[in-house]
């Protein structure tokens, strides 16, 4: 193994040719700094919330309502600050609304953010302080609804890159990004409101950490020889403590939660932790899949060999048939 | 050939000029950098030093937000035969030396041959870095050409990653992408860009783009009949996974092995496949909601 290159990366086709330039990347890695994972996880949260607390509050759970609006506040609150801040011109960050584009998942994530934090906002004091109620009518299912897109684009914008674990995952990412949504909404409502309160959240962070686990499974299982960082190096031991923390939080949560407040604040702390480092694991999984030629170059090679076989074979039968 | 993208010349009307690019003819390369320093003397890119890499005469490295202009270096055992004076076991142990060495680099008269080639953006009729940006900092040109907007650009990084071929890159200290304009200001008085005019074997040719592909077809065709097998377009069909690019190569090797992707594909002819994606997730995300709430005790 050559000391500048991956494994396979410095390896020789008919004893003469590299198949990578000094095994270096052919796509860049991403520029995107902590802050984006974090955003993910985070904003995925407080997207779900909004829902979560418009339908607890129609079904008039006020104390569950009350607390996950405060929560989603939160997270909304925090989620500009982490975009701005990955920015390399954080003053110019206005520029995000200078068009709309469907295009590209930024900017309409950008739109869906702004709209979404907006209508948070607003619902959310109208459920603190009881003021700005008729407002607090339309800003609330208006939240919840937004709330949908903001918990999901962010699996589209990652896709539509032309790192491979990312790009190749596009079908996959946005429903894992929705369930690890779900759990950690569900989650931090549990940790938050008294057991008595807090069946709905249980029931949502069921189901999101079943999803979660079920879909990562599933994103893994379409990669096929892409899935590789998900296995190895950071990215792999980030998704194994995603899955463990996960189940562990499932388990539990089903078992004590119901219960017990304090098996309940551990559930959901692992759900969290586990939703966290799922992002994680596929943040840094695009890296590694980034920074090694063969994950770029093997399947595009593939197609290419692929596509001359099969315009041989139609040359041959065309020759066949004439 | 069809050279029409999504917003030239449609969008620019009377006012569109012939879509340009650089027909790069790396048989004729001779790796004297020319290109690099007139890129960078002209559109004043600052410095980036680098050490001495060890990778034959590159010392560049690749293309990034201070380097628009790259020229690989690929040094290749050619077999040699017994006409060429080295054994077969000779042979081997310069194959393993070199392995060993960690050197991309053989000595003269081991049989080599030496591939060059100058890298820069590519200008792709599909961009995926103009595509994907928020901002509307990068834009097609009346010239069919993708420049970035210094003024508007907020350094989100996005296109970084979009970019099948590694050449956009965020400046430190700057913040903002920055990458080959194909000298638009050159462009504008009717010069030809920089590092085409500097270079002295005319491996790098400037000119209308629909010129520029029939010359590349005749020499490619030459080549092929000279002997040369692997000789090979890269980009010049606009059948391709970026609908063909601004900026195409005559290689004489594969494109891997000068560092290209060997079928880049612009990640947004799959952006329906992500929308729908987001909508399905998003309804299911509705649904559990839903079910968790309304679907059980209180």
């Amino acid at each position: 193994m050559r000391a500048d290159g991956g494994p396979r990366a410095a390896t020789r086709e008919e004893g003469a040719t590299r198949r990578s330039y000094y095994g270096q990347p052919v796509i860049k890695e991403p520029v995107w700094s902590p802050e984006i994972p974090w955003y993910f996880f985070i904003g995925g949260l407080g997207g779900a919330s909004g829902g979560l607390a418009f339908l607890s509050g129609l079904r008039g759970n006020e104390v569950l309502a009350r607390r996950v609006w405060a929560i989603a506040l939160a997270a909304l609150s925090i989620s500009p600050v982490l975009l701005i801040k990955d920015l390399g011109r954080p003053e110019r960050f206005l520029n995000m609304l200078r068009m709309f584009k469907v295009t590209s998942p930024m900017s309409v994530g950008s739109w869906v953010l702004a709209g979404s934090g907006t209508t948070t906002a607003v619902s959310a004091f109208s459920a603190l302080s009881g003021r700005l109620r008729r407002l607090a009518i339309v800003g609330r299912p208006a939240a919840a609804a937004l709330g949908l897109p903001l918990a999901t684009y962010t699996g589209a914008l990652i896709a539509q890159t032309a790192v491979p674990v990312w790009h190749e995952a596009r079908r996959e990412l946005p429903g894992l990004f929705a369930a690890g949504a779900a759990a950690s909404a569900g989650a931090a409502a549990i940790v938050a409101t008294p057991v008595e309160h807090a069946a709905p959240a249980r029931r949502l962070a069921l189901i999101g950490a079943v999803a979660e686990l079920a879909l990562a499974r599933l994103m893994e299982e379409r990669l096929g020889d892409l899935a590789e960082p998900y296995h190895e190096g950071t990215s792999g031991a980030l998704s194994r403590a995603a899955r463990g923390a996960t189940a562990a939080g499932a388990l539990l949560l089903a078992a004590r939660a119901r219960r017990s407040r304090a098996a309940a604040v551990a559930a959901g702390s692992l759900l969290l932790a586990g939703a966290a480092c799922e992002r994680w694991s596929v943040f840094k999984a695009g890296f590694a899949s980034a920074r090694d030629p063969r994950y770029t170059i093997d399947p595009q090679r593939g197609r290419v060999t692929r596509r001359r076989a099969s315009d041989e074979h139609t040359a041959a039968s065309s020759r066949a048939s004439a | 050939m069809k050279l029409e993208t999504h917003s030239w010349p449609g969008s620019y009307g009377t006012e569109a000029k012939p879509r340009v690019g650089f027909f790069t003819d790396t048989s004729v390369c001779i790796g004297c950098k020319a290109c690099e320093v007139a890129c960078k003397e002209w559109n004043h890119v600052p410095e980036s030093t680098q050490p001495f890499t060890g990778k034959s005469y590159d010392n560049t490295v690749m293309l990034d937000a201070n380097t628009w202009r790259h020229v690989a270096f690929i040094e290749q055992r050619k077999e040699l035969g017994v006409d060429g004076g080295g054994s077969l076991a000779q042979s081997a142990t310069l194959d393993q030396l070199v392995e060993e060495a960690g050197l991309g680099t053989y000595q003269e008269g081991d049989g080599m041959r030496w591939l060059m080639a100058s890298d820069v953006c590519k200008h792709c009729t599909h961009a995926a870095c103009l595509d994907v940006c928020p901002t509307g900092a990068l834009f097609r040109t009346e010239f069919g050409t993708v420049v970035v907007q210094e003024d508007v650009c907020n350094g989100c990084g996005y296109c970084v990653s979009a970019c099948p071929f590694g050449v956009l890159d965020r400046r430190e200290g700057d913040g903002r992408v920055w990458k080959c304009t194909l000298c638009y200001d050159r462009l504008k008085d009717d010069l030809e860009p920089a590092c085409a005019k500097a270079c002295p074997t005319d491996s790098i040719q400037f000119g209308e783009l629909s010129d520029l592909r029939e010359r590349a077809q005749a020499r490619v065709e030459t080549l092929v009949d000279a002997g040369a097998e692997k000789a090979q377009l890269y980009l010049h069909d606009s059948e391709d996974g970026v609908g063909g690019a601004g900026a195409f190569f005559l290689l004489l090797d594969d494109p891997e092995v000068y560092g290209l992707p060997p079928d880049p594909v612009d990640a947004t002819r799959d952006i329906a496949t992500s929308w729908k994606a987001v909508g399905a997730a998003a309804a299911g995300l509705g649904v559990a909601l839903a079910a968790a709430v309304l679907g059980g005790g209180r």
